[in-house]
């Protein structure tokens, strides 16, 4: 029962937050609704026993994905009544888009099937009463082992992802001055000090 | 399942407490303040001036950059919780596994920090 009621708020939140994050004026409060889309459908993982996953789906996507979003709106400086103008005039486009979007998916749920082999998948650990192992632990078991290669190519990815942001957005910038450690430490008192001995009554 | 989701019937109700301590704190205000609109009130004061611009500013890309980086090490944390927990199980190879994985994330550390990524100014 309170199952029940917290899948129906957590999914009404969900539908409603990721429409006010298209409806609504300001790109920064998109970016905010969108935050309480990931909260709900972190809720929502929850409910359907995937611990892990919705703990991660809140850091990962709630601490870093939505502040990246919140930098790049801020960054674009757009204005986004100038955009909007005339966005009325595309939704039967879009309409028509959507609808067959929808009957796409509709056709390729209906003939679908498990393939046979789906069952030796879910043969390895899974998390349930009898086991008792937990969401995490159901994970590291195949995650390291069974699903190696996708491991590594997820490595690589973000690999891939972090030189390609260095590449794309680190400027030099000339005549920087940066901070030395090693010139600092290694700088010694004769560098700084000297002595001078001053006769009375005579300038330097 | 119903067990396994009771322990989180404290953060349910903390949720729903401060959902409703946010709603009651944001709404009290429009019943018990006094309400004198007047345009003197909005305008600068004394030897203040009226704004120039819009307040809101293009942001220095660098800010992007450290994001995307944070971002790429918080991923390959959460990829360190799984393996802590079934180190025992998993044995030599996921342990290598995973060394793998960090050293291919080291090779792009090792890049950012000799290009200067991680240095402010």
């Amino acid at each position: 029962m309170l199952i029940a009621i917290a899948f129906y708020l957590f999914a009404a939140i969900t539908i409603a937050a990721a429409v006010m994050v298209v409806a609504s004026r300001n790109p920064v409060h998109s970016v905010l609704f969108l935050i309480l889309a990931f909260f709900s459908a972190a809720g929502l993982f929850m409910l359907a026993g995937a611990e892990f996953l919705a703990l991660i789906l809140i850091v990962v996507y709630v601490g870093a994905v939505a502040v990246l979003f919140l930098f790049v709106v801020m960054m674009l400086d757009i204005d986004i009544a100038e955009l909007r103008q005339g966005v009325l005039d595309y939704v039967p486009l879009g309409a028509l888009i959507g609808i067959i979007m929808l009957i796409e998916i509709s056709m390729a749920l209906g003939v679908w099937a498990f393939a046979p082999e789906a069952g030796g998948a879910v043969a390895s650990p899974w998390p349930d009463a009898v086991s008792k192992i937990t969401n995490t632990e159901a994970i590291g078991h195949v995650l390291y082992s069974q699903f190696i290669y996708v491991f590594q190519a997820s490595g690589l990815v973000l690999l891939v992802a972090m030189i390609g942001a260095i590449v794309l957005t680190l400027r030099d910038r000339p005549g920087v001055r940066r901070q030395s450690v090693a010139a600092q430490v290694g700088r010694r008192r004769e560098d700084g000090v000297e002595l001078k001995d001053v006769k009375p009554g005579q300038g330097l | 399942m119903a067990d396994f989701l009771t322990e989180y019937l404290a953060i349910i109700l903390f949720l729903g407490i401060s959902a409703a301590l946010g709603l009651v704190l944001l709404v009290l205000p429009f019943v018990v303040a006094p309400v004198n609109p007047d345009a003197e009130k909005l305008s600068a004061y004394e030897c203040g001036f009226n704004a120039f611009d819009d307040a809101r500013m293009k942001f220095d890309v660098r800010f992007y950059l450290v994001s995307i980086l944070f971002i790429i090490f918080d991923l390959e944390v959460a990829f360190l919780f799984p393996w802590a927990i079934t180190l025992g199980d998993i044995g030599l190879f996921g342990f290598w596994s995973m060394m793998v994985f960090l050293g291919i994330l080291t090779i792009g550390f090792i890049y950012e920090w000799k290009k200067g990524a991680l240095e402010w100014e």
